[in-house]
């Protein structure tokens, strides 16, 4: 298991890319049709970006919300994930990564209804295999977080449509993952809960962590600092690309690869991109030095099925 | 995630489909009651069986007609009868040649119906000699028993058990007739109940001088022969000696040749015993069978619920993949599922099954014996059952796609 080698390198930000996509694309196959429903998508994303990636409906948005979870792998192209290699994890560590790195949100809540708000916050850890005592603590703080303290106790059927998406947001966090992924994290809610749960996310991302939030509403994709617009597969447009295509190419040289080459699909370089302070990190790129091997070419992953 | 989280999701997930759980460990239950009763009821049928053959007196010998030796082995025609005589009984009652026999009663017998003026019951009617009370080990509860002048003198005469006594008489049996076959009997004792629990034929039957029988009450075309000689060693260690005894008199009295081959068995309590119990034994095998197709179907059961549990459960089982948990886990849950559906059915089941045993026996006047190892088999049987119900749902959760998994409606 090499979870462990996945831990974010803590108080170098940007040094290590939290996603990269490599040409990655994703074919599912019914009968005889062929739906790419990611095609030969390169993403970049940094430690502590916010980005929303939005879409019509068939744009392919939610399988790259499936990829950037492991929950899906690609067909091919190679999607690392802090510098490992997804495609090459057996689901014994795809379930660690995804236990330890990233916090889920759906649109449709996906709360356990037999299981007490704290006791649905707690299954991350759970798995994690924290004992009973510090799972309840820091499930409790993690509903005190979202502003559900007095609610820690109710099933999911007693509470509102946004209260139940704030105890998903408990259970996103309460990991501290370094990635938040949220699929339409809005899509069920009125107003006034939107702007709890985007409020939210405002406040993790503050704190540091990457928040990746899949919708297809404009108004929350405007929290975002970054918004990757994506259609048939493709992205159409990325207004935090510049991050991406400045630096890295200068400086490591080896690992950093990915991203400088195969930007030049993506046009508009420079919209003053808050992402910018991950550029010039400098240093090597996370986990092992690595050898110093040929530019990685993009490595044909086959998917398990 | 530990054993104990496993258990405890197991449980809620059980709880919170009670109906369903409950149906399910059902077909458990009724599969394990039925395995508990029929193996029970094998048992008590061997242990009555064993406990009558028991109960026939201690150390004792049972001599038959005819001979032991295989259907192709010559019998010996050489002039003695082919059946026991009383001077077969005579000549083992003597010390010199049987010093290890300490007693001998010839018995014959046939079912007969004894009628009073007042009523008429069927039983064993039975002629032996004194000795019989001794060597069965049994004792007069009114009365007298049989005596040696009763023999001598063919007296019409009889001592019933105490079952027979009561269908025939109200009250006190001693002094009154009884008919048999046309012959007048006056009861002069009744037996002391033999206190067996296992039924009413030790104390229903009527016994009379053997002479007495054979004259008058049974008839017969050879007087002078009996059926069965019950012999009773001076003690367990002088059985074999008994045996060797009785075996060599009679051999020389029935000028049976040890190639010829003898035309009397001589068997004793355990070879009936293993007999008997074979018997059974191969019924409770047979009966368990039956009961074990039922814990089969209880177990296809389980498995067609763990299959509908792991289709309805879907989406729950990708949003636990989603956040971590690993096929092994996912199957570890389902399989702790459905072997606590087995678990719980196997004690239910056991439950019933003792219950219904202790009913039964009451009711049937037939023992149910329930021994643990058959009961602590039974629970362990159940929770296999339900490991291996368990194990093909179990692996199809384990496999979901946390995706096809939580993208299901």
């Amino acid at each position: 298991m090499s979870t462990t080698d996945l831990a974010p390198a803590p108080g170098r930000p940007g040094t290590t890319p939290v996603i990269t996509l490599d040409r990655v694309t994703k074919v599912y196959r019914s009968g005889a049709l062929e739906v790419r429903a990611v095609d030969d998508v390169t993403l970049r994303l940094d430690d502590g970006e916010y980005v929303a990636i939005t879409g019509p409906s068939g744009s392919g948005k939610s399988t790259m919300m499936h990829i950037l979870g492991c929950l899906d792998v690609a067909t091919a192209g190679v999607f690392r994930l802090a510098g490992q290699p997804v495609g090459d994890m057996t689901e014994e560590e795809l379930a660690a990564v995804r236990n330890q790195r990233i916090g889920f949100v759906f649109q449709q809540f996906n709360l356990l209804p037999t299981l007490s708000a704290w006791r649905n916050v707690e299954l991350p850890l759970v798995y994690a295999g924290l004992p009973r005592a510090q799972r309840r603590e820091r499930a409790i703080s993690a509903l005190e977080r979202v502003g559900l303290g007095d609610r820690v106790d109710h099933r999911p059927g007693e509470l509102s449509g946004g209260q139940q998406q704030r105890v998903a947001v408990a259970r996103a966090l309460v990991g501290e993952p370094s990635l938040i992924l949220a699929d339409e994290p809005t899509g069920n809610l009125d107003t006034a809960s939107t702007v709890d749960v985007l409020d939210l996310f405002d406040e993790l991302h503050a704190a540091g962590r990457t928040v990746v939030v899949i919708t297809h509403e404009a108004d929350v994709a405007a929290r975002a600092g970054r918004v990757i617009r994506m259609r048939d597969g493709r992205i159409v447009d990325d207004t935090g690309a510049g991050g991406t295509g400045t630096g890295d190419t200068g400086t490591g040289g080896t690992g950093a690869v990915v991203a400088g080459a195969v930007d030049a699909g993506t046009p508009d370089p420079g919209v003053g991109p808050p992402a910018g302070r991950t550029a010039f990190g400098g240093g090597p790129i996370g986990g092992p030095p690595a050898p110093p091997s040929a530019p990685t070419l993009p490595t044909w992953v086959e998917g398990p099925r | 995630m530990t054993w104990r989280e496993t258990l405890r999701t197991g449980v809620e997930s059980l709880r919170s489909h009670r109906l369903r759980s409950g149906l399910t460990v059902l077909g458990i239950l009724i599969g394990i009651a039925a395995v508990i009763l029929t193996v029970g009821l094998g048992q008590g049928a061997s242990d009555t069986i064993s406990s009558r053959i028991n109960a026939l007196g201690t150390n004792l010998l049972v001599v038959t007609p005819g001979s032991s030796t295989g259907t192709g082995g010559v019998r010996g025609g050489t002039g003695s009868a082919s059946t026991l005589t009383m001077a077969d009984a005579a000549a083992l009652s003597s010390p010199v040649v049987a010093p290890d026999i300490a007693g001998v009663a010839p018995t014959i017998g046939r079912s007969l119906t004894l009628t009073t003026p007042s009523a008429n019951w069927t039983t064993t009617v039975t002629g032996t000699t004194p000795q019989w009370l001794s060597v069965r080990a049994r004792t007069i509860g009114t009365g007298r028993f049989l005596t040696a002048e009763d023999l001598a003198q063919d007296a019409a005469v009889t001592v019933l058990g105490s079952e027979t006594a009561a269908e025939l008489f109200r009250g006190d049996a001693v002094g009154q007739t009884v008919t048999v076959n046309g012959a007048q009997l006056t009861v002069v004792g009744v037996l002391a109940s033999s206190g067996s629990s296992s039924g009413t034929t030790q104390d229903d039957l009527a016994l009379l001088p053997i002479t007495t029988a054979q004259q008058r009450a049974l008839g017969g075309s050879s007087r002078n022969s009996v059926q069965t000689i019950y012999l009773q060693a001076t003690s367990s260690q002088g059985l074999s000696a008994a045996y060797q005894e009785a075996q060599n008199e009679l051999m020389v009295l029935h000028r049976a040749t040890t190639t010829t081959g003898p035309d009397f068995s001589i068997s004793s309590q355990e070879s009936l015993l293993s007999t008997a119990t074979s018997v059974t034994q191969t019924l409770t095998v047979l009966l368990a069978g039956i009961a074990a197709i039922s814990l089969l179907v209880g177990g296809i059961g389980v498995m067609n619920i763990m299959l509908v549990s792991v289709t309805e459960r879907v989406r729950e089982i990708g949003l636990r993949k989603a956040l971590g948990a690993t096929p092994r886990i996912i199957r570890r849950q389902f399989m702790v599922e459905a072997s606590m559906l087995g678990l719980i059915g196997g004690l239910a089941g056991v439950g019933l099954g003792l219950g219904l045993a202790a009913l039964l026996s009451r009711t049937l006047g037939q023992p149910i014996v329930a021994s643990p190892t058959a009961t602590a088999a039974a629970i362990v049987i159940a929770v296999l059952v339900g490991i291996v119900s368990g194990v093909y749902p179990a692996t199809r959760a384990a496999r979901l796609a946390p995706i096809d998994a939580l993208r299901s409606e």
